[in-house]
């Protein structure tokens, strides 16, 4: 190993009287954005029991063609509640809420977030609003889709619609108050001795994470409210009924759920590039160019969310245009996909299960990148657009991305949040059948778009019975494969080979601290001597090798 | 001897190019071709897919090679190579993937043109300038109030207009489409025809103006590859001509409520003849029909006295009208009384 840690004062682990939290700490207004990380995490990790469930209630339903196993109203309210449940109680507080929190502190030496009771004030909305979701259940749930496009939600129902409404203002309340925080940290909380370009590029898919929580959470905010004014004043922003335009609230809910989609994989991006270099044991490759293209890929998902209405009724200079920018997107997308390839390139690698999740983010990430450049296209969109094609992508991305991209971060951090490794066994089981059941679900999907079958139906012609069958039986893999790491990481929390602060021997400043790490994360404050990827053997050893 | 790496490069590169192109042409994924605009989107798609299937490849396969070529072998030490990028590599893979898409852009742009996409008279322009018009019917929709929009576009005509060929002509059939929870009506407003189903000509232009009578739905006929929204209070409008006769599903896309899925009906492509024979068997059962509603025409129960109203269920009941009129006097009457013995 060359790549020696440069500390200064590091202390050994005997040295450090770690103050172990209690369960009880967890139930608090705690500060500490170790224990507000956890209860982000956790609390994401129920609600997405909740949506996995409603996900294989909507598999089960879709095993036939017609609706026989839920009304189907109720079949509505569940992909709804489905949708809702996953972007907004899972994968953004896990990604930026759990991930963030717990990480950016650490990895910039400093000892909280820049204000941590706003932190915990955001995390604390989290838990009483998704109650308040899930109590529309029993009250008449939203029934118009995640995207709620009005008049079909003005009509719906009241009762469900409007704490639907209430839920997402709260939730994106939550999520500015998360952005300010990250946003002020990462600028202004960093240890003297780390410049921007020193900064792990996780810290870079943050900022980049962050400025889109900031600009585009208000937008979406406004077609709510405006939306609630349809709904319960009877007013006629969006209800054609009385003047308003339907189309004009599509274009409010995608200037921020286009955005979305980057606020769910930006931080994930961030996770793959600090966890290949480590297992790789090599720098990753391109750093600026890495950094650059999270801030790049921010600024233009601003500027592309018309590209969910291409059949919406736009004008065509306006689907030209925002095709082209959603084609560019391709490209930083494409330098962060090669600088990873390039890292792995001639690497030792390691394949643990965190190296093997990142691959499988690669893998099925690509696959809905790739999609994701063809839906781009005007004329082949206006085919596949609402259909089994476009529910394939973006289960590709949010769950081929994001979610492998979080149980990536899971394997690689749970030494460093819990002290102890977790099961290498039962996580390589995890794996195959995560990466089994994800493609089997999600792959046949394509085929059911391309050839006629519409997104959010409850029947179906029967010719889409094999492949629904299939994307089902996939789906129960997929549900199953959450059994093996739920008890891994329960049991190994606790009995766990202890696992020292630094098992991975990374860089970072993260993994210079104890694990757990202490109260206010360092003893003293950390030195920079060393860049966060300066692995690798030296130059001469190198040359060695390429001769060879 | 082992064989140059070059060598190997080159033969990996010639069987990737040959098995993306034959996949693209080859993936069999796409339903019939039911018109040239599916035809031309079908070329774009199967472009799309040979890039695709290249760069899937790549993808996967150096993930592969590296889990394989790169692991590290159990007791093995030290680090990989100290390599922290090389800028012209990192120029070459930014500026193939930004050529890749700036061609597909290109290429888009050309079959959305060769659509009709471009067609002036449906890209809500033309609205502009017949604004007070629109504005005017808005304000009577809003005056007349609570009703649905129905027949009152404001903005007009949007969606995939007619192919440049085609363009500043009218269709050669016309139809209004009216899309409302779950159905689809189709209306021939030059021959008088309404119908469940759309039946078109092959070969003719066909255009469709489309509204939506309660919340959006969205028209989508797979074998053509058109798809339009249908928006209640906005004119959209799709123009195509088929070139394959025979019959196809036409879905409703967007969702629309519990029996969204349900909302399916068929567009059926006819020969000119069969055509003009399903005109003419409309029109006479058009005018069968017309005979029953004319005899059974509708009345408002409030413009006919109680006596009038009932007459058919005193008939028969075998109660004579001027005991039902009697009888409703007196209940009056009645009522009156008890309410005066009350006070």
């Amino acid at each position: 190993m060359t790549a020696e840690l440069l500390i200064p004062n590091q202390t050994s682990e005997d040295d450090v009287v770690i103050h172990h939290r209690t369960w009880k700490d967890y139930f608090t207004f705690s500060t500490d954005h170790k224990v507000i990380g956890i209860q982000y995490f956790v609390t994401g990790f129920i609600f997405y029991i909740i949506g996995g469930l409603l996900a294989e209630g909507i598999r089960t339903e879709l095993a036939t063609p017609d609706a026989d196993l839920v009304d189907p109203s109720t079949y509505n309210s569940m992909f709804t509640m489905h949708g809702t449940i996953m972007i907004f109680l899972w994968i953004v507080p896990a990604g930026t809420g759990a991930f963030a929190n717990y990480l950016l502190p650490l990895m910039i030496g400093a000892r909280d977030m820049a204000f941590p009771k706003l932190n915990a004030v955001a995390f604390w909305i989290i838990p009483p609003t998704g109650l308040l979701l899930i109590l529309s259940f029993f009250l008449g749930p939203a029934q118009a889709g995640w995207t709620s496009y009005p008049p079909l939600s003005l009509l719906t129902g009241k009762v469900g619609e409007g704490i639907w409404i209430v839920t997402l203002l709260l939730l994106g309340t939550s999520s500015i108050l998360g952005g300010i925080n990250f946003f002020t940290t990462i600028l202004k909380m960093r240890i003297p001795s780390m410049s921007m370009m020193q900064m792990p590029l996780f810290c870079w898919a943050m900022l980049a994470t962050s400025m889109l929580m900031l600009i585009a959470t208000p937008v979406l905010a406004g077609a709510l409210i405006l939306l609630s004014f349809d709904l319960i004043a009877g007013t006629a922003f969006f209800n054609p009924v009385g003047g308003g335009e339907p189309v004009v609230y599509q274009h409010m809910f995608w200037f921020y759920s286009h955005p979305a989609v980057y606020i769910m994989v930006l931080p994930f991006f961030g996770v793959i590039s600090e966890v290949i270099p480590v297992h790789c044991r090599k720098p990753i490759f391109g750093y600026a160019a890495i950094a650059y293209s999270s801030m790049v890929i921010s600024f233009l998902g601003l500027i592309v969310w018309a590209h969910h209405m291409f059949t919406s009724g736009t004008p065509p200079w306006l689907r030209m245009f925002f095709m082209i920018t959603t084609m560019v997107i391709a490209v930083p997308t494409g330098i962060k996909i090669f600088g990873w390839l390039a890292t792995m390139w001639g690497g030792k690698i390691n394949l643990n299960t965190p190296m093997l999740f990142a691959m499988g983010f690669i893998s099925t990430f690509v696959i809905g990148g790739i999609t994701g450049v063809m839906l781009a296209a005007v004329p082949f969109d206006i085919h596949v657009h609402d259909t089994y094609f476009v529910v394939a992508h973006l289960h590709y991305v949010l769950f081929g991305g994001s979610v492998f991209g979080i149980y990536t971060g899971i394997y690689h951090w749970f030494p460093k949040v819990t002290g102890r490794h977790i099961d290498e066994t039962w996580g390589k089981i995890h794996f195959v059948l995560t990466y089994v059941g994800f493609n089997v679900t999600f792959l046949p999907m394509h085929v059911l778009g391309l050839q006629g079958m519409p997104r959010r139906i409850a029947m179906y012609a029967p010719e889409f019975q094999g492949l629904n069958q299939v994307c089902t039986y996939g789906s129960y893999v997929l549900a199953i494969s959450t059994v093996p790491f739920l008890v891994n990481a329960i049991y190994c929390a606790y009995k766990g080979k202890p696992a020292g602060s630094n098992p991975w021997n990374a860089l970072t400043l993260d993994w210079q601290t104890t694990s757990p790490p202490e109260i206010e994360n360092f003893e003293v404050l950390p030195v920079l001597k060393t860049g966060p990827y300066d692995y690798g053997d030296s130059e001469e050893e190198e040359k060695e090798l390429t001769a060879v | 001897m082992n064989i140059p790496s070059s060598i190997t490069t080159l033969l990996l590169g010639i069987g990737l190019t040959l098995v993306s192109l034959w996949y693209g042409q080859n993936h069999g994924l796409m339903p019939v071709a039911a018109s040239e605009g599916a035809t031309h989107i079908d070329s774009l798609f199967n472009a799309m897919m040979t890039i695709s299937t290249g760069l899937f490849i790549i993808v996967q396969g150096v993930i592969v090679y590296c889990a394989i070529k790169f692991r590290r072998k159990p007791g093995e030490l030290g680090d990989g190579a100290a390599i922290e990028g090389n800028v012209p590599l990192e120029i070459l893979w930014t500026a193939i993937p930004a050529a890749i898409v700036l061609w597909i852009s290109i290429y888009s742009f050309e079959i959305y043109n060769e659509m009709g996409g471009f067609d002036p008279s449906a890209d809500g322009m033309h609205a502009m300038h017949g604004m007070p018009a629109g504005k005017g019917s808005a304000m009577a929709a809003t005056m007349d109030m609570g009703d649905v929009p129905k027949g009152s576009p404001r903005i007009s005509a949007l969606g995939v207009g007619a192919s440049p060929a085609n363009q500043g002509k009218a269709a050669a059939v016309n139809v209004n489409v009216l899309g409302l929870q779950y159905a689809w009506i189709f209306t021939y407003p030059e021959i008088n025809i309404t119908s469940g189903e759309l039946h078109v000509p092959v070969g003719k232009e066909v255009q469709l103006n489309m509204n939506a009578q309660d919340v959006i739905h969205a028209v989508w006929i797979p074998q053509l590859r058109l798809k339009q929204d249908v928006i209640p209070g906005t004119e959209t409008q799709l123009r195509f001509t088929t070139n394959k006769v025979g019959t196809y599903p036409l879905r409703c896309a967007e969702l629309c409520g519990g029996y969204h899925g349900s909302m399916v009906t068929q567009m059926i492509v006819h020969t000119p003849e069969e055509y003009d024979t399903w005109i003419a068997s409309q029109q006479q059962s058009a005018q069968a029909q017309a005979e029953i509603v004319k005899q059974t025409i509708a009345m408002n129960p409030a413009n006919l006295s109680p006596a009038k109203y009932l007459a058919p269920y005193a008939n028969e009941m075998g109660v004579k009208p001027e005991m039902v009129e009697h009888l409703h006097h007196q209940g009056m009457e009645m009522g009156g009384s008890i309410a005066s013995v009350i006070k």
